[in-house]
């Protein structure tokens, strides 16, 4: 074959496991949208949050340790003890439960029946606290994510496709991460729909989800589904910050990557939980496949411009998204 | 009445008006955001050298520092809002740590006769003293990094890149592309190919350049980034097998917590210095025993040793050294914004005073002029062990290719000259 099929070839491979990653930010602000109307600005910060946790957790670190000995004048800063990973998850899982009861007791029971954009400058406002407070808790210094998952090409991978082209052709590059990264997104997904269609909670989630008011003449807290909600999207912002910090260490840039997300949310509608994973291999192929195309002609870096682009070019002949919901508004 | 007014308005001006016994160091510094991790040990060597002046010799010629910290979060706007807060305060010299930042001060600091120190960033250019009045980036600058890389090629190559593949990742802003031009003329003199990789802001995802490296398979990369970019391209780098011996790079993509998160993968990294590494030098002893130890140091005090700590503290010192210069020069403690740019513009820096400032071999001599404000441009290698964990300067500081840099600091400043209608001159 040639080499240049190979190439692309590997490229559109590698810009779907890319839209896998960007799913995996994406979903976190589906569900939230989905459930309470919320746009959730803070969704990026909450990866950052539950990564940083995650680590300091790991690691035995002790929280505001630099508030503490600020005040009190002492030096600690390690409890002493390493916490294994699956231990630190589900630790973490629980802390992010309990910032999710915190958002719905402090920030959102207030503002039931406010305007959406109310809502979603609360959310604003919830991010850069969570910012701060990350920055508090855990410090801001660069943090190594080890929680066991592999990292690098897969040797078997190019082993196995090197014999596809000429000696310039080393085989694909597939990265283990992201092989592991797609399964991960995978079973959330499965996971996600199992718990939405079977479970007493998924359903009242949906019912909530179509009308909060009829939800709540048959007897459904709003409360309770918007801390199950928002805990879902802290478990799926844990799941994102875990592969994304694993490729990065654990550092403030983890928040950005909300920005790979709204263009998947654009593409692939708000509401849609397969339209998250479908716009996010959308975008993954669509902007690696420019990049290696059109990049080279006009120098390069199209990926974060061209993402928009094809959001934007879906958006004009699809507003809702391709498996958002169309809202017709009768006046 | 009239009295009482009197001493109203004189009360009012000295309330409003610089505390004239304090020498005033403005820190443009980023503890926040998304390259607080470079950030903060800069600010915080930066800011423990001045401690230690005023613990240890009571300040400077007798002055004691003072130091304003403003938060800017690498960010050009709030770096500009910044500079003009603390201006009125006295403010001798501004080192804002960003090219973005620097560009939008030049204008600026010219105007208000304020010296600027951009040390290996910044505009290039303004290594010509003629033209930029006010800004210095002594002891390197950009391009001698690109030259510093390309001269050590040539010496681990037995003098001959010819035919050779040269990568330049870098970061998609002013800072990123300021080397792009140098290496163009060096590709053309030595005869290598240059790729040039942008990669944007914050750099998060670069599978499409790693990839691209991979097809074309170049002999060396180098690399110009900031923040998460860094980290992420050691990790690709690692994770295609790129050869980490062939992977350099600037002095702002070499600092532990660039390296750390890749683990053993990057072990065998190199990165461009003008500075020396570690902390087995006796200022460190100092900074311990005066600042650390007595509760008074910017930070935890567990940043002492690491690169971009010892870089702060060397900004600093360099600041201070064209302090003490400037009350030298105008035989006054008591020094301003102007007499301290006359300062900067004689500073000398020597082994001995290295020596006797408690930093030994810690970074090259070199005497600033008016026709060059950038110093001779001496650039050393560091490699990383990651075994021990620890940077190790491999190479001594050598020259680099003035030839090539003094022509292109020429033409762009001389541009610069004629598009603002500056005359240049040394007068």
């Amino acid at each position: 074959m040639p080499d240049q099929f190979l190439f692309a070839t590997e490229v559109f491979i590698n810009g779907l496991m890319a839209g896998v990653l960007y799913a995996l930010v994406a979903l976190g602000f589906v569900l939230i949208y989905k459930a309470s109307g919320i746009f959730n600005y803070a969704q990026g910060v909450m990866a950052l949050f539950a990564a940083m946790t995650l680590v300091g957790i790991m690691n035995g670190q002790v929280p505001f340790s630099h508030i503490i000995n600020a005040v009190f004048g002492t030096e600690i800063h390690h409890f002493g003890w390493h916490v294994p990973a699956f231990l630190a998850i589900i630790l973490t899982v629980g802390v992010m439960v309990g910032f999710a009861w915190l958002v719905q007791r402090l920030v959102m029971r207030h503002l039931v029946g406010q305007e959406p954009i109310i809502l979603f400058m609360a959310t604003i406002g919830l991010a850069y606290f969570l910012e701060g407070v990350s920055d508090l808790m855990w410090g801001s210094e660069i943090k190594k994510l080890d929680v066991g998952l592999p990292q690098g090409g897969s040797f078997w991978i190019e082993d196995m496709t090197a014999g596809l082209g000429s000696e310039n052709f080393y085989g694909f590059f597939i990265d283990n991460l992201d092989m592991v990264a797609t399964i991960v997104a995978a079973l959330l997904v499965v996971g996600l729909v199992l718990f939405s269609q079977y479970t007493k909670q998924g359903r009242a989630m949906r019912a909530v989800a179509d009308d909060h008011q009829a939800a709540l003449s048959v007897g459904i807290s709003l409360n309770f589904i918007w801390v199950l909600v928002w805990s879902v999207a802290g478990f799926v912002a844990l799941v994102a910050g875990i592969m994304w910090g694993t490729k990065s260490g654990v550092q403030f840039s983890l928040s950005l990557i909300a920005l790979k997300a709204l263009p998947v949310l654009m593409l692939g509608g708000f509401t849609s939980i397969p339209g998250a994973i479908v716009g996010g291999l959308i975008i993954g192929v669509g902007e690696k496949m420019f990049e290696f195309w059109i990049g080279p002609l006009v120098g390069g870096a199209t990926e974060n411009w061209f993402a928009y682009v094809l959001a934007l070019l879906f958006l004009v002949f699809r507003p809702q998204g391709l498996f958002g919901e169309k809202i017709i508004e009768r006046v | 009445m009239k009295l009482k007014l009197t001493t109203l308005a004189l009360g009012a001006v000295m309330a409003a008006g610089p505390v004239m016994a304090d020498l005033v160091f403005p820190s443009l510094s980023y503890r926040t955001g998304p390259y607080a991790a470079g950030g903060i040990p800069f600010a915080d060597g930066y800011a423990d050298y001045f401690t230690l002046l005023n613990e240890r010799d009571g300040g400077i010629g007798g002055v004691m520092t003072k130091l304003i910290e403003c938060e800017t979060g690498y960010n050009t706007e709030k770096g500009v809002e910044c500079y003009e807060s603390t201006k009125g305060e006295g403010a001798l010299v501004y080192q804002p740590l960003s090219t973005g930042i620097t560009y939008q001060l030049i204008p600026k600091v010219t105007a208000d006769n304020i010296p600027l120190h951009t040390m290996g960033y910044g505009r290039t250019s303004a290594a010509n003293g003629e033209v930029f009045s006010n800004v210095f980036n002594y002891p390197a600058n950009y391009w001698n990094g690109a030259s510093g890389v390309v001269n050590y090629l040539l010496e681990s190559n037995g003098g001959d890149l010819k035919g050779k593949k040269i990568a330049l990742v870098y970061h998609n802003s002013a800072y990123g592309k300021e080397p792009i031009r140098t290496l163009e003329e060096l590709s053309a003199k030595h005869g290598f190919e240059l790729m040039a990789l942008p990669v944007d802001h914050p750099g998060q995802e670069q599978k499409s350049q790693w990839l691209q490296i991979r097809r074309e398979r170049p002999d060396f990369v180098t690399m110009w980034g900031w923040g998460v970019m860094n980290q992420v391209a050691i990790q690709e780098a690692a994770n295609i097998r790129f050869p980490m011996e062939n992977f350099i790079g600037v002095w702002w993509s070499g600092a532990e917590h660039d390296v750390m998160s890749a683990g053993d993968a990057a072990d065998g990294y190199k990165a461009l210095t003008f500075h020396n590494v570690g902390r087995d030098f006796p200022v460190f002893h100092h900074i311990q025993k005066y600042v650390v130890d007595t509760g008074k140091a910017a930070g935890a005090g567990d940043q002492i040793g690491t690169v971009l700590y010892n870089r702060g503290m060397y900004a600093a010192m360099l600041a201070a050294e064209a302090a003490k210069t400037a009350q030298g020069i105008h035989g006054t403690a008591d020094i301003n914004a102007a007499m301290m740019r006359d300062g900067m513009e004689a500073l000398e820096i020597n082994e001995a005073k290295m020596a006797d400032l408690g930093m030994p071999n810690f970074g090259p001599s070199f005497n600033v002029s008016c026709e060059n404000h950038g110093g001779p441009g001496l650039v050393g290698v560091t490699q990383w062990d990651a075994s021990s964990k620890t940077w190790s300067l491999i190479s001594d500081f050598k020259p680099t290719d003035g030839d090539v840099i003094g022509a292109l600091v020429a033409e762009d400043s001389g541009a610069y000259a004629a598009e603002n209608k500056i005359t240049p001159n040394c007068n």
